[in-house]
């Protein structure tokens, strides 16, 4: 039973949904509230979906500062499993743990609806349980979901398999090269835009996200040397 | 210690889409503003602080935005200092 810290800022609104789905994958999860500074030996730690902060400034740009960030760092640049859903995805990359940012999408239109995402990288703590270009129906409800990055970046994500999912039949925001998930060089931080805690059962119309939550207690993923791209407590100039 | 404003432009990188800046462009072409080639929506941001010198005020308002103001992989900046 691995040990599952689900960071609650204010504005998160996908957390009991997050532990509930982590839980019924088997693990032991629990609420860690942004304030506290102990993730209490978290084996994995999750940023949930929400509005922290207001989105403010920009999506999870104030969120990044909370007093929980440099325990969650810590964590990730030991090489500890991190995931960040929608909001906590924007968290990540504002926080330089992963690379890009997430712009308003290209419709503006707040969009919450199903989409589908294919698996295009199998060696993450989260995607483990999945087959390699596997097709998934899962949700999403963001306004701010455009995955951008510079060329050179895009580049690297693409050479170096870190695109974890990809939008396909259509592109929902206008992402780069329909990128829907990534996750670092180390592959051991991860961000998703689309919500998989909430296809975790049939009565909830699906169970195509289950698996991100049962991978990560299979723990069976190789963890990596730290994402030399992410230093400091600065953005990432690349 | 010296009073200053210090003013703050945040705009979208120019290689990158600006949605909303294409919104309002398609709605002033459909007020039939004809001449209209681009339009670009970004931030203004107004601080009032204290500090030795416009010049620190200005370093230190570079600061703020290379930490929190302005994301860099998706915005430039531009700051503005006068005695407050």
């Amino acid at each position: 039973m691995r040990r599952v810290a689900v960071v609650v800022f204010p504005g998160s609104n996908c957390d009991v949904d997050t532990i509930a789905a982590a839980r019924a994958a088997g693990s032991d999860a629990y609420p860690v509230w942004h304030r506290e500074t102990d993730l209490r030996q978290a084996d994995i730690v999750i940023l949930p979906g929400g509005f922290s902060y207001g989105d403010y400034l920009r999506s999870g740009a104030i969120a990044r500062f909370s007093p929980v960030m440099p325990s969650v760092n810590a964590h990730a640049r030991a090489g500890g499993a991190v995931l960040g859903i929608c909001n906590g995805f924007q968290t990540l990359c504002e926080a330089g743990l992963l690379p890009g940012a997430l712009m308003r999408n290209a419709r503006l239109r707040f969009l919450s609806r199903p989409v589908w995402v294919r698996v295009d990288a199998v060696d993450t703590p989260f995607t483990t349980l999945y087959d390699q270009g596997e097709v998934l129906e899962i949700p999403i409800a963001h306004g701010d979901g455009r995955f951008v990055a510079d060329p050179r970046t895009t580049a690297e994500l693409e050479a170096q398999d870190q695109v974890v999912w990809r939008y396909v039949r259509d592109n929902p925001n206008g992402s780069t090269s329909d990128i829907a998930g990534i996750c670092n060089a180390g592959r051991n931080v991860v961000g998703i835009m689309p919500h998989p805690e909430r296809r975790t059962a049939l009565a909830l119309g699906g169970d195509d996200g289950a698996r991100v939550f049962q991978s990560m207690e299979a723990g069976n993923a190789t963890q990596h040397a730290v994402d030399v791209r992410a230093v400091g407590d600065h953005h990432l100039r690349v | 210690m010296t009073a200053y404003r210090v003013e703050i432009r945040v705009m979208p990188r120019a290689a990158l889409l600006d949605p909303q800046g294409q919104a309002v462009e398609h709605a002033l072409h459909a007020l039939g503003f004809a001449g209209l080639t681009r339009v670009r929506v970004g931030k203004h941001l107004v601080l009032d602080l204290d500090a030795p010198s416009s010049e620190a005020a200005a370093a230190q308002a570079r600061v703020m935005c290379d930490r929190l103001l302005a994301n860099p992989v998706t915005e430039d900046f531009e700051v503005a200092v006068r005695a407050g």
